[in-house]
């Protein structure tokens, strides 16, 4: 084939277009302004994990202003791209660096080795290092609350929860909504439907619409769309959302939501930073910090219920109420946390069992 | 009155071979006017987009490892889609691939010697032609269409992979997170180029390219397959049989999918995870009639693919442009060439009330 010489043509015309970008460069900022790289596993778009930690980038930007600059690469695979992006963000003169998704942590690490002057922080992880830190939000604060609020106002006392898979995290989730169901309505049961995908919007109505109509009148979820909620509101129940406020999709349906904030982290560690503060350590915030809120509540949700989740809000970012307090059973009834005691974090992060009032089998 | 398309009789060759150009001058021409409408300096966009991630020596080798499994799966497929076998599954047998082969790494984990990565090389990719197989088996017994078996092998394989690393091999430490544990030093592809990822599985792919073009030129099968994909008839007459040259194509295309999936795993992952290939299967079709069908073209188009990957990367990171924006890019880009394409074999007539003949 003879496209070889016209490849080489192809290279030249590229070689003339970079001669004339240099000449057209900007100036080179002033050296003080922090460049903060942030990696994004799925697009932006208006709701869901993704948004939260770029409206939290916004904020960061806004807070500090010209001291940082902060730039993203959105849907980066947690394959063997992450490395390049992450890597890429280092060497372009970004200091500090956010990885927000769970499967980022091994090339987190691979590249912090080889950057020991560019800060990491790798959102969802356990592995640290020396520039490398985590963070994590307490999402089962926020998750207790939206049970209480969904045991007030289910009249079937069924409750329908779409999850994407059986990790420790969702089933955590799962649990603290189940105990803050039957902490106000002892008799409602929580059915979860696996949908084997963090986004899938399709897979996510279908569960949803199965709930339903299996009698669910309050339907949740730990995945990423917007669909839920939109069935719900197609079908005439209640819809509890979780990552971000999606009240704009169930206008009727949306009682609240269980929502993660990062800006207070964000602008603590660009600070830190620039201080020369930063340390590693794994955070774990939750109400107390600002990192867990409530969205605000649907038109259905009267007074008192909303007085009710606010003050157990309050008690437990003053460590009065802790979501797995005991006495906490098992399905089988088995008490696993006896009364007076409440679940280490160690536990926590490791669940592997449905509290009481889960219907069906944790899959293996 | 009507639009029609015409084959040339003789499409120039000049045109040929110069119709990736013209759709890069067309792409030039749209993207200073797209990136000119967002406010951006087109020229330092274009040079963000096309030199900035291929300018030192690490992004090269970054390319390059884009590229691999790219070129691994279009080779194979290409040498399928000349004789007619629409393997559209190179994403599943990749999967399978990475599953056999990494799960040998697994297997022999703590008890490793300089024989398990060619074992793993072997298994990868014998993985991905077993899951090749299985269309061409279809197809060959009962005549069930290799599209759409194919296509959903795709997903038969990726949820077994997402039932392994979910469950009984992730890794033992790992909070149960759905990945394995990272594969010893004994079952990584060796790095080539110290300070890059540029491992022992780019060459493997360079090298399935040459072997393929050998193959589709030089030898007699690859000759069976060419008369096959283009007159049946004349085949049969031969006595070329349409099996065999289904079975080739399902194998070399699964073979050679599955040793891409075993160079993401045991190359710059080190592990098997849920999200093995961002697509690599099905984006290599693309690359597959990008590259003409031609070993040496589809090694072009490869490289092409990858560095449309980093470039979107590179606007993305640098000027802050949102993904949507690159995507709107690397397709545009892509139309010019396959248009080009087609205006260059076919010409555009304008055709005035065609009588119409009873049938």
């Amino acid at each position: 084939m003879h496209s070889n010489k016209h490849f080489k043509g192809l290279v030249a015309a590229m070689f003339v277009v970079a001669l004339a970008a240099v000449g057209g460069a900007p100036a080179a900022k002033a050296a003080e302004q922090l460049k903060i790289g942030f990696v994004y596993v799925s697009p932006v778009g208006d709701a869901g994990w993704t948004f939260q930690h770029d409206i939290s980038r916004k904020d960061l930007e806004k807070a500090l202003g010209a001291k940082v600059k902060t730039s993203f690469v959105e849907s980066v695979p947690e394959g063997a791209d992450a490395e390049r992006v992450i890597r890429e963000f280092a060497a372009s003169g970004h200091k500090l660096v956010f990885t927000t998704s769970f499967g980022y942590m091994n090339p987190t690490i691979k590249v912090a080795k080889r950057f020991p002057g560019v800060t990491f922080e790798h959102a969802t992880g356990y592995k640290h290092a020396k520039n490398v830190g985590t963070y994590l939000a307490r999402f089962y604060e926020g998750r207790y609350l939206t049970g209480i609020v969904a045991g007030k106002m289910t009249k079937s006392n069924k409750i329908g929860y779409v999850a994407a898979f059986p990790i420790p995290e969702v089933v955590r989730g799962i649990n603290a909504f189940t105990m803050g169901l039957r902490s106000v309505n002892p008799k409602a049961q929580v059915n979860v439907v696996w949908v084997s995908s963090w986004y899938d919007p399709g897979k996510e109505r279908e569960a949803a619409e199965t709930l339903i109509a299996q009698g669910a009148d309050v339907v949740t979820q730990h995945t990423d769309s917007t669909a839920p909620v939109q069935a719900a509101e197609d079908k005439g129940v209640y819809a509890i959302g979780y990552h971000s406020d999606m009240s704009k999709y169930g206008k009727k349906a949306h009682l609240t939501a269980a929502t993660h904030y990062w800006g207070g982290h964000y602008i603590a560690a660009a600070k830190a930073v620039m201080a020369g503060t930063w340390k590693s350590q794994g955070i774990w915030g939750g109400i107390k910090e600002g990192m867990i809120k409530l969205a605000p509540y649907g038109p259905a949700v009267p007074a008192d219920v909303r007085a009710l989740a606010d003050a157990k809000g309050k008690e437990i970012a003053s460590g009065k109420l802790h979501p797995f307090q005991g006495p906490v059973k098992d399905q089988s009834g088995k008490v696993r946390i006896p009364a007076g005691q409440t679940m280490s974090d160690k536990d926590m992060l490791g669940f592997k069992w449905y509290v009481e009032g889960v219907i069906g089998e944790l899959p293996k | 009155m009507q639009l029609r398309l015409e084959p040339r009789a003789m499409p120039s060759k000049w045109l040929r071979y110069s119709s990736p150009l013209i759709a890069l001058a067309l792409t030039l021409v749209f993207g200073v006017i797209l990136f000119s409408a967002l406010g951006q300096n087109p020229a330092v966009a274009l040079y963000t987009f096309f030199i900035r991630p291929i300018g030192t020596l690490y992004g090269l080798s970054e390319l390059c490892i884009k590229a691999a499994p790219l070129l691994l799966c279009a080779v194979g497929l290409a040498i399928g889609f000349r004789g007619n076998v629409w393997n559209i599954g190179a994403e599943g047998q990749l999967t399978m691939g990475a599953i056999c082969g990494g799960g040998l790494a697994l297997a022999f984990y703590g008890d490793e010697g300089p024989w398990l990565l060619p074992l793993m090389i072997v298994g990868g990719g014998l993985g991905g032609m077993a899951w090749g197989a299985i269309p061409a088996f279809l197809k060959t017994r009962f005549n069930a269409n290799e599209i759409l078996t194919s296509l959903m092998l795709t997903y038969v394989a990726i949820q077994v992979l997402g039932y392994l690393v979910h469950g009984p091999w992730r890794d033992p430490e790992g909070f149960n997170f759905p990945e394995t544990r990272l594969f010893g030093e004994d079952a990584l592809l060796p790095v080539l180029i110290e300070g890059t990822r540029f491992h022992f599985g780019v060459v493997l792919a360079v090298l399935a390219a040459m072997i393929g073009w050998v193959f589709v030129t030089r030898t007699f099968a690859g000759f069976q397959i060419k008369v096959v994909g283009q007159a049946m008839a004349a085949a049969n007459y031969a006595g070329y049989s349409g099996n065999r040259v289904v079975w080739t194509g399902f194998l070399i295309g699964g073979g050679l999918a599955g040793l891409a999936g075993l160079g993401e795993v045991a190359g710059p992952m080190g592990q098997l995870n849920p999200t093995i290939s961002p697509g690599y299967g099905f984006a290599a079709i693309i690359v597959a009639f990008l590259g003409r069908l031609h070993p040496a073209g589809v090694l072009l188009a490869s490289l092409l693919m990858a560095l449309m990957y980093l470039g979107g990367e590179s606007l993305q990171m640098n000027l802050n442009l949102p993904l949507a924006i690159t995507g709107v890019f690397q397709g545009t880009l892509l139309f010019f060439v396959l248009a080009s394409d087609v205006f260059i074999r076919f010409r555009v007539k304008l055709v005035h009330n065609v009588p119409r003949t009873a049938p």
